[in-house]
């Protein structure tokens, strides 16, 4: 048990690190190169949770496609990569003051044990659970997040093309 | 195979009988299992190339490396690479230093990764993960990473482009990619590589070895013009396109950097290759007879490790009778054919899949592969035919 703590306190700080590279970076390329390790991080902690699936599913989503897209459209915008970014904006202030709540909650809900938050039930295969849940259990919100998906995909296709 | 898990657990046993704590046999079995998945990599690779070499001599009439080693240049790589591993390291002095050092390091990280799960023979499997496909997949799509990296950081306009547009084709082939892969996945109602080769263990008719190649021959083919395309190989090579982009995103880097791209390029057409044995070709499956002097394990696991092999560097053939054979696309048509015939043919797949396999038998599979050979058919010939223009002719 000791040694799997010693991994996610590794994990976390490597992943809080990447994030903070991601935020504070001023060069936009290694921000978004930063971004890709803070998702292996994030996906190392899925692993720790024995949620291998989602593990998977977040390699594949968000470093296989979303960040190379991001990638992609930052190297496709000219001289973005030698001009440094701004780091900080006007709503500082405001932005801060959303941080500590959000963290001041955080700690509230992990230490005054909110059933949300307890250890999820243990599953020996992942998978095949989620795919029977979403598809029976949670038919509905699945379905309308995919008319939602569907969309924002022909939105994207309507912006896209100037006529 | 029972003899390779029985061994760990024995050297557990063992360990933890002199009172060792488990980390330490733990650590031991995992530098040895990622020697020689590296050792094998390595001998792989080179041999790989070499035989690219040679396969493209024939092709073009010539003999290729005839000279070091005595027998057909056979040493010819292994002199290949101590001359890279002896040549100077370059970082131009307008490359992003840390980007550009990670880049080769993301590259062969990420292919290295995907042997994890690669069924070797029955039971030699260094993880047999529950989500074996698509962790071999999704840490796959890793080495895209790597590519913009690289492409990027040297600043090179040529690498640049390069990175782009690997960047642009990756994403595009991960779709049909990953959905051919699912068909057979329904079948066999598993992800996991071990059991995606036991589900293939029958037979089809009584003749037909139980492939899933059979029933699914146009995932199959989707799947191999992808996994060309993950690859960059020819004809999906425009990344490092020789004749526009010089060498694409690895054309600043020298010795050993360079190396480490060359191996991955090579180590990651054999993860595609198994992919390909695994969920379609049968796995280990194949004709085996039980060796004088030897357990039935040992001699099922080793009939098991060569026709793997067989079968794996088969498909590795083909891709390089490919390479050699036919001409580059260009980027829009790159583009149109991924998105407008690869992803329809495997959303079809997919569909008549899941029909057959909740509506009938499993001989009705073949049915639904001749629809979609059909509906194949009709698309190509649906499609306004390519204007070709020959050599000498005025646009």
């Amino acid at each position: 048990m000791t040694l799997k703590l010693g991994i996610f306190y590794f994990l976390a700080a490597f992943t809080v690190w990447a994030a903070a590279v991601v935020v504070l970076g001023k060069n936009i390329v290694r921000a978004a190169v930063a971004l890709i390790f803070c998702f292996c991080g994030m996906a190392a902690l899925y692993v720790l949770l024995d949620a291998e699936f989602l593990a998977a599913v977040q390699v594949l989503i968000y470093v296989g496609g979303i960040t190379i897209l991001l990638l992609f459209a930052i190297m496709l915008t000219s001289r973005i990569g030698v001009t440094t970014a701004r780091v900080v904006n006007d709503q500082v202030i405001l932005s801060a003051i959303a941080a500590v709540g959000l963290l001041v909650g955080l700690i509230y809900a992990s230490t005054s044990g909110i059933p949300a938050m307890s250890g999820p039930p243990r599953l020996p295969e992942t998978a095949p659970f989620l795919g029977r849940a979403l598809l029976t259990t949670y038919a509905l919100p699945f379905e309308a997040v995919s008319v939602l998906l569907l969309a924002a995909m022909v939105g994207a296709i309507i912006l896209a093309r100037k006529e | 195979m029972m003899t390779f898990a029985s061994l760990v657990e024995r050297f557990y046993a063992a360990m933890a009988a002199w009172g060792i704590p488990w980390i330490v046999p733990t650590l031991v079995v995992m530098v040895i299992v990622v020697s020689v998945v590296l050792a094998y990599i390595s001998v792989a690779a080179m041999f790989m190339i070499w035989w690219e070499r040679k396969i493209s001599a024939h092709i073009q009439v010539r003999y290729g490396p005839m000279r070091v080693g005595g027998w057909h240049g056979w040493a010819q790589s292994i002199a290949d690479g101590i001359k890279l591993l002896l040549k100077e390291d370059i970082i131009p002095a307008g490359a992003d230093k840390v980007v550009f050092v990670l880049a080769p390091m993301v590259v062969f990280g990420a292919t290295v990764a995907a042997y994890v799960t690669i069924p070797w023979a029955p039971g030699l499997i260094v993880r047999d993960l529950n989500i074996g496909i698509l962790y071999m997949v999704s840490i796959s799509s890793l080495v895209v990473v790597g590519i913009i990296m690289a492409g990027w950081s040297s600043n090179n306009k040529y690498a640049t482009l390069g990175a782009l547009r690997s960047a642009a084709q990756a994403v595009s082939y991960e779709v049909p990619l990953v959905l051919s892969l699912l068909g057979p996945v329904m079948i066999a109602g598993t992800m996991s590589m071990g059991k995606l080769v036991e589900a293939q263990s029958g037979r089809w008719f009584g003749i037909l070895p139980g492939w899933f190649v059979f029933p699914q021959i146009v995932a199959f083919l989707i799947y191999f013009t992808c996994a060309l395309a993950e690859c960059n190989r020819l004809p999906f090579d425009i990344p490092e396109a020789e004749s526009e982009l010089v060498a694409g995103f690895h054309v600043e880097y020298s010795g050993m950097r360079f190396a480490m791209f060359f191996l991955a390029e090579y180590a990651n057409m054999f993860v595609v290759s198994a992919i390909a044995t695994t969920v379609f070709l049968g796995g280990w499956h194949g004709p085996w007879i039980p060796l004088p002097g030897l357990p039935r394990e040992v001699a099922h696991g080793l009939f098991g490790l060569v026709w793997f092999q067989v079968k794996c560097y088969f498909l590795i053939f083909v891709m390089m009778w490919l390479r050699w054979t036919l001409a580059r696309l260009r980027v829009d048509q790159l583009m149109a054919f991924a998105w407008k015939v690869l992803l329809p043919i495997s959303f079809a797949n997919l569909i008549v899949t899941g029909l057959v396999l909740v509506l009938g038998k499993q001989a009705l599979l073949y049915v639904g592969g001749i629809v979609i050979l059909l509906l194949v058919a009709i698309l190509l010939a649906a499609r306004p035919a390519a204007r070709t223009v020959r050599v000498g002719e005025r646009t």
